[in-house]
């Protein structure tokens, strides 16, 4: 086989492959940790009985929505009905495409593999631009459903979503000018060069853009305490209502893989990505090798991190009432937006400073 | 009828947070509530009837199922209405073991409605831990009259018997650990700034429209009206008990949320008091075996968790009453909600059904 | 005097003297009122047609101030040997500044109506709707005189000591007592 067909065709193939089969079982996974963490947090035990330690739920739930009965209902538009959780789905799993998990390339079988499926140098811009994607798939999920409490759940979850790109984007905006590039890869490089996660940076830590980034995240993924327009409890029942079995799985793959990536690139913008966890002053030698080479360790590092964020996600759904959804969109533009610009004009002060 | 942009909808009879069988018909001018008509009578069982149909006694098993969450104060109001009629004495000790039942009962009931009212809200952890309380409670009643929810545990006279051994004790160790745990109701919601957003200035009724109603208990309380049926007219034990009432400002449901708050805290002392100043003697006054009270009629009332129950027998002589009414305080609060959700947004409505304490079997009996 | 106006006082306490919201009612209102029984709390009989004046009476005036309706509710009083008029409307006040009770009576005929209070409280509203449910007893003025408890269509009314306890069996739908099972007409 020809260098470059191995190097363009196969390793791209494999390293999809691996990382969509991980990214499946991890979403699975985390919808169990999420509901073992809640569980404990509420004085309960969470699933137990599905193999050790509820270890097996996941699989009983897969089982469960794919054994189930597929309805449309019947004024539904059915192409559109169809497409519309693929296409809230899909661009979830091709934003891990430029998502970093480890720093350095691994020799297998003789050719090198990069910890990346690959290293676009506008990596940033492209997840913001795929994650924008997801909302077509609510729109249309609301939309085609015909019926009058999908589409208003719909219309406002596309609304909440959109308002919170903004701050979003400010606070990435920020990080950009500390890294100097837009590459996911070059961001934690510059990271390491620095000696400094983002979030801790000198003279002005990255604390508040960690801050809106993640509350904004959490907006942008529907999850509590933003969750309005899925929440059972109130009068609109959202815009996923219409949707039973596989479908329905979808929807809720989907969020949780959105939430895994809000935490993967929370990790890499704000804390250091694969860099290890040294306090400011550990040696970083050791700690980023530990594991057997630099690869291993590296994502171990990060995969901390991202179970740290996931953890905090979980944290939040369990604690917080619920936002009213003007009081949501109110947050959103009168304070995240402001908060965003202020903090984006602080930052490049800050880097003003430090060059001069 | 509809104006240009007005629509209608429905909080159907089944829905997770209407807490039992309530249906609201929605008038809608885009998200603004412009009318709400609630339709009720889904649960309605026909307990005045039954009341006419059975003996006293046997009448009271029913008033459990009226108001399930406050059972107690249910049965206390039926058997001291029975107790008028008769006019009989009740002993003082039955009375004072009457208080501590009925402040356990209004402290479960608060813990349910801080439990629901928080989950309807999105505060989902707050329901683990009231009913974690709540079981505790539960218990309790359990080892006295074994039963959890529908007590039947007053007798027309007295009470039936006497708190088991070890009972008190069980009392003062609830109560002990109860301070700590209202402190992390507190911490989770009282200042959080999402819960301030969600109830504050939410359902605001102002006290004089809300006594014209003929809203009581919390609610009306919350409007700053100090109308407490155990301070304005006491009945069991409470004319010698020393306890405060909490009074809100504003009326709206942050104020009642705190006020029911404080109640907890307050029967808690109550309950500790009554077991302290319990005197001895007989818990259970002479009546005669076959209840047959002379022609006449009474109407007491009681303070219950949700307001002012109260119970209306005539009697004809006979061992069944003649009529039975059962004022329930459920039933003229929710008559207050189309004038509190005047003017709110529909997410607002879960909000105030919570916030007014509303259990479909007192409104509909 | 009637059984039902009587109220029970402790055997052998003298009746207390006039109180002072009887007699004002005396002073105000003589030709509303049919009988005044006093005591703790007074027991009132009210002429029908009468009966909203009285209760803004004692709702507004400063000596009295009844702004709170506990309780209104009907009595079917055919089977007290009364059978016209049919229904006794009784309603149950209480002051808050003063701790002040009253009941007041009113007698309705079947068919006949009675003058709504809501405009005094408006918590009378769903209480006579919940008396025209249940009795049938028709309020003039009433806002919103509908069914609160039965369904719309209802065509009875089921507190009435002629309506039986089991209800009709035209509205039993499906429900089968045992007796009829056994008797060959299994579903």
């Amino acid at each position: 086989m020809s260098e470059s067909v191995v190097r363009y065709v196969v390793v791209p193939f494999a390293q999809i492959f691996v990382i969509l089969n991980v990214l499946m079982l991890g979403v699975a996974y985390l919808v169990l940790l999420e509901r073992k963490v809640i569980a404990f947090m509420q004085v309960r035990l969470g699933p137990r009985r599905v193999g050790p330690h509820g270890l097996l739920q996941p699989i009983a739930d897969i089982l469960k929505l794919l054994l189930k009965e597929d309805i449309t209902p019947a004024r539904a538009d059915r192409l559109l009905f169809l497409l519309a959780p693929v296409i809230l789905l899909v661009p979830a799993m091709i934003a891990f495409a430029v998502i970093p998990f480890s720093g350095e390339p691994f020799t297998v079988l003789g050719v090198e593999v990069t910890p990346w499926i690959t290293d676009l140098n506008v990596g940033v811009l492209y997840l913001l631009a795929i994650s924008s994607l997801g909302v077509y798939g609510i729109v249309m999920a609301g939309w085609s459903s015909n019926s009058k409490y999908p589409l208003l759940g719909s219309l406002r979850s596309a609304a909440q979503m959109v308002s919170y790109e903004v701050p979003l984007a400010l606070s990435v905006v920020s990080v950009l000018m500390l890294a100097g590039s837009a590459s996911m890869v070059e961001i934690v490089r510059a990271q390491a060069e620095q000696g400094v996660w983002f979030a801790f940076w000198w003279p002005y830590p990255q604390l508040v853009g960690l801050f809106l980034f993640f509350v904004a995240a959490v907006a942008e993924t529907n999850r509590a305490p933003f969750d309005l327009p899925e929440a059972e409890t109130e009068l609109v029942a959202g815009f996923h209502t219409e949707y039973s079995g596989m479908k329905f799985a979808f929807f809720f793959l989907a969020e949780y893989m959105n939430m895994i990536l809000a935490a993967a690139v929370v990790s890499i913008l704000f804390l250091g990505g694969w860099l290890p966890v040294t306090f400011g002053f550990l040696p970083r030698e050791p700690l980023s090798v530990f594991l057997g080479g630099a690869t291993l360790t590296g994502s171990f590092w990060f995969f901390s991190k991202v179970l740290a964020v996931l953890f905090v996600y979980l944290w939040i759904r369990a604690t917080f009432p619920r936002y009213r959804y003007d009081q949501l969109m109110r947050l959103g533009w009168k304070w995240f937006i402001p908060l965003g610009l202020l903090h984006v004009a602080l930052t490049a002060v800050a880097v003003l400073v430090r060059q001069g | 009828m509809f104006g240009p942009s007005e629509m209608e909808i429905n909080l159907g009879p089944q829905h997770p947070s209407t807490h039992g069988v309530l249906r609201l018909k929605l008038k809608l001018d885009g998200e603004r509530i412009v009318h709400t008509d609630p339709v009720i009578g889904y649960l309605h069982r026909g307990c005045e009837k039954l009341g006419e149909d059975r003996t006293y006694p046997q009448a009271m098993v029913y008033t459990d199922r009226m108001d399930y969450v406050a059972a107690f104060c249910e049965n206390l109001v039926y058997v001291e209405t029975v107790e008028k009629l008769l006019g009989v004495d009740v002993p003082a000790r039955a009375q004072y073991m009457r208080v501590v039942l009925a402040e356990l009962q209004r402290i479960a009931s608060h813990l349910l409605w801080l439990a629901t009212h928080a989950l309807d809200i999105g505060a989902m952890s707050v329901f683990l831990y009231c009913f974690r309380e709540r079981e505790q409670i539960l218990d309790l009643f359990e080892a006295f009259c074994g039963a959890r929810l529908t007590l039947s545990a007053a007798r027309i006279g007295g009470m039936y018997q006497e708190f088991p051994e070890g009972w008190a004790a069980e009392v003062h160790r609830f109560c002990d650990v109860f301070p700590s745990r209202l402190e992390e109701y507190h911490q989770l919601l009282t200042s959080n700034r999402i819960w301030l957003e969600r109830t504050q200035g939410v359902g605001v009724i102002d006290g004089p429209t809300a006594l014209d109603y003929g809203v009581t208990g919390p609610c009306l309380r919350g409007s700053g009206v100090d109308y407490d049926v155990r301070k304005a007219m006491p009945y069991a034990a409470y004319r010698e008990l020393e306890f405060d009432v909490p009074l809100g400002r504003q009326g709206d449901t942050y104020d009642r949320y705190l006020v029911r708050m404080e109640e907890m805290r307050q029967s808690r002392r109550l309950a500790l008091q009554a077991l302290q100043r319990m005197p001895d003697g007989p818990i259970m006054a002479k009546v005669p075996k076959r209840i047959r009270p002379p022609k006449g009629e009474a109407y007491h009332v009681n303070e219950g968790p949700r307001g002012e129950l109260g119970v209306y027998l005539i009697s004809d002589g006979t061992e069944t009453a003649y009529r039975c009414r059962f004022r329930s305080p459920c039933f003229t609060n929710l008559q207050a909600l189309p004038e509190m959700a005047r003017g709110h947004l529909v997410a607002d409505i879960i909000a105030l059904i919570g916030t007014l304490d509303v259990v479909l079997g007192c409104v509909d009996r | 005097m009637d059984d039902d106006a009587q109220v029970r006082e402790n055997a052998g306490q003298s009746a207390p003297p006039l109180s002072r919201v009887a007699a004002r009612l005396r002073e105000e209102q003589p030709s509303a009122l049919i009988e005044v029984v006093d005591g703790e709390v007074p027991a009132v009989r009210v002429r029908p047609e009468c009966i909203e004046r009285v209760c803004r009476f004692l709702k507004d005036d400063p000596d009295c101030r009844f702004d709170h309706l506990s309780n209104l509710c009907g009595v079917d009083m055919i089977a007290l040997s009364r059978p016209s008029p049919r229904f006794d409307v009784v309603y149950h006040l209480y002051a808050l500044s003063s701790g002040g009770r009253i009941t007041l009576k009113a007698a309705v005929d079947d068919g006949a109506e009675i003058p709504t209070v809501s405009t005094v409280w408006r918590t009378a509203n769903w209480h006579e709707r919940e008396a025209y449910d249940m009795f049938g007893i028709r309020f003039a003025g009433h806002p919103d005189l509908r069914r609160i408890l039965m369904d719309e269509g209802f065509d009875a009314f089921p507190l009435r000591k002629d309506f039986p306890l089991e209800g009709r069996a035209k509205d039993h739908g499906n429900w089968r007592k045992p007796e009829d099972e056994t008797a060959g007409g299994g579903r």
